[in-house]
């Protein structure tokens, strides 16, 4: 996929460039100064999160935690194992960033996963990549060895008396693991089921050992904050929202694809960078964040600016900046059938409310869809949602109530005119 | 029940992880003696397990757990279409159906010549690609439409 705009990670080279992931090129575009920057100067691992907390860098994951903070967590004075680990699980639909990432400039984030183990204290890292992309896994593997021959990982790197291994562990197809402490139990060669919080993996995370978790993006763009200074990366976004991200765009657009754009940027200038509608559509609706965020109607979204801040305002949320843009084409009762149908395959059923839960979601907005609908069955959705969200180990039951309660708030009529004429409103031609 | 070429893969597997969590090792066996066999039998399930010196019940929960794994045989091509909601917006469904149509199966159905076997799959992270299509887990093909997945039926012989 072409990443179509460019920002911090993805500035100073074509991806089109066959070679453009090799250290040789990383190197010749800058690479790895941030990293001999700190370890020349013998910068302090305060200063290195305070630099981060200065960037106004916020979890590129999903929730947005800031990452200097989250970085300050660790008990460095404590003996003992610790671990950095990378969040490259990306399964939550609409999102294919961090694959790109990998695929184009993987010692991006090999370079901010050193500097965060360096901050940290962590001696090992672990990268945990999304099963489906295998040769992206094995491409990351071959920049692993790139940046071991040269020294910036193993023992004594560049010299001094700091160490880091890291390592790729290649995941099988379940998007559960994308939740942190899901994704530590996988790596330790269990299913991964979440796990109760607290204790939060700063003080018990992989194999019980002090854990950072960060998202690709996240510490991909470590080393330019570092190299270049929080500041300047703070003053490419907004206040609050620091930065340039990347945004997938997918669905009814002219051109899908990724966008790193300053964060702040009006949402109608991203459309027209992705070319607008596709075959002169009008739009009608965009899930702004992922499956798992509130869909937003296309009126409401076009008022707002790509950050943390405007999508929460207009009651949704950036998550992972998965952008799906749906044209007036789209049944809403068959886009929401398609998505409780995921969830409902991906609960891992550890806890009652999510895994019962998220099949009866499933049941009902699909007896809707086909026609068998009942006038209580809007109250009932209600109410099950009710009893999911909150009430369970970790937010995938939340991440299946909130398009629900989106997709039935705002776009009510569709689902009423399916209950009572027992076929779509529109005039459907997407599936 | 591997091929030598299979254990030293395993074995640098290992590598990655502390002596004392060999345990973690067991999602990449699995995957290396499933390239091998195709498919994952009890006893290859168990022959691992072994290999790793975990208890068995150990790797079945995993392999029961994730959806790459094959439990039953397949064909010698698994078609895995994403269907999940970006991608049917761009006829990820659509492609579904035409393969449906073309190799005679349904979901999770093998063709009579043992060579396809269809199934559909959650969001792939490259929604942006769509309509995409896992061959045997591992080859991402993208912008599959009917020309598109001809052209790929008639090299996976
Ligand atoms: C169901 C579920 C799925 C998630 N999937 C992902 C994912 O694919 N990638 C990711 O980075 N974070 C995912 N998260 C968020 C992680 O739990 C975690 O917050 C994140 O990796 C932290 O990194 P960050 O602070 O850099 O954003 C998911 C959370 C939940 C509840
Ligand atoms: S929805 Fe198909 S790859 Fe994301």
């Amino acid at each position: 996929m072409a990443i179509y705009q460019k920002g911090v990670i993805f500035a100073d080279f074509d991806t089109a460039d066959k070679d453009c992931w090799t250290l040789d090129s990383y190197v010749k575009r800058g690479g790895y100064q941030a990293l001999k920057k700190i370890l020349n100067d013998n910068i302090a691992q305060d200063q290195v999160i305070a630099e981060v907390k200065q960037s106004g860098l916020r979890g590129r994951g999903g929730a947005g935690f800031p990452t200097g903070l989250k970085w300050s967590f660790m008990p460095r004075a404590l003996d003992g194992q610790k671990y950095i680990v990378c969040n490259s699980d990306e399964g939550e639909p609409g999102t294919f960033k961090d694959k790109d990432i990998m695929e184009f400039n993987p010692h991006s984030l090999i370079e901010g996963m050193i500097i965060a183990g360096y901050a940290i204290g962590a001696s090992v890292g672990y990268n945990y990549i999304h099963g489906e992309i295998y040769e992206v896994y094995e491409r990351f593997e071959e920049a692993l060895n790139e940046a071991r021959r040269a020294g910036y990982l193993g023992n004594n790197i560049l010299g001094t008396n700091f160490s880091f291994e890291l390592h790729a562990h290649h995941g099988y197809g379940a998007y559960i693991c994308g939740e942190e402490t899901a994704l530590l139990d996988s790596l330790e060669g269990k299913k991964g089921q979440p796990r109760f919080k607290p204790p939060f993996p700063a003080s018990f995370g992989l194999y019980g050992q002090p854990t950072t978790i960060n998202n690709t993006e996240s510490l991909a763009a470590i080393p330019f904050i570092i190299r270049d200074g929080g500041q300047i990366f703070q003053d490419k976004g907004i206040p609050n929202n620091g930065g340039t991200k990347l945004f997938s765009i997918s669905g009814h657009v002219n051109r899908p694809g990724n966008y790193e754009i300053p964060l702040g940027t009006p949402f109608s200038e991203l459309l027209k960078m992705a070319g607008g509608m596709r075959d002169g559509r009008k739009m009608k609706a965009v899930i702004p964040g992922g499956s798992s965020a509130p869909v937003l109607p296309g009126d409401i979204m076009m008022q707002c600016t790509m950050d943390y801040d405007s999508i929460a305002k207009a009651g949704s949320m950036l998550g992972s900046g998965a952008v799906i843009v749906m044209g007036e084409d789209v049944c809403m009762v068959k886009a929401l059938e398609r998505l409780a149908f995921f969830y409902h395959e991906e609960s891992c059923g550890q806890c009652t409310p999510c895994r019962e839960g998220t099949g009866w979601l499933y049941e009902i907005i699909h007896r809707i869809e086909h026609g068998h609908g009942k006038h209580e069955d809007l109250d009932l959705l209600d109410s099950i949602g009710n009893q999911m969200a909150g009430r369970t180990i970790c937010a995938l039951a939340d991440a299946a109530v909130f398009p629900v309660r989106s997709f039935t708030k705002h776009f009510r009529n569709e689902f009423e005119y399916h209950i009572q004429h027992k076929k779509c409103m529109v005039n459907h031609n997407w599936l | 029940m591997l091929s030598q070429d299979a254990l030293k893969k395993i074995d640098q597997e290992l590598t990655k992880y502390p002596d004392n969590q060999r345990r973690s090792a067991v999602m990449s066996a699995l995957r290396i003696a499933q390239v091998e066999h195709g498919w994952l039998s009890n006893e290859l399930i168990e022959y691992i397990a072994n290999y790793l010196k975990i208890p068995p019940v150990q790797a079945l929960e995993v392999a029961t757990f994730y959806s790459m794994y094959n439990l039953k045989p397949v064909g010698k091509y698994k078609l895995t279409v994403c269907t999940n909601l970006p991608c049917a917006l761009s006829g990820g469904v659509n492609a579904l159906e035409y393969l449906k149509a073309k190799l005679g199966v349904e979901l999770g159905e093998t063709t009579k010549d043992g060579k396809y076997t269809l199934t559909q799959g959650e969001c792939m992270g490259a929604c942006g690609d769509a309509p995409v299509i896992l061959v045997n887990n591992h080859k991402m093909c993208s912008f599959m439409d009917p020309a598109t997945i001809d052209k790929k039926l008639a090299e996976l012989q």
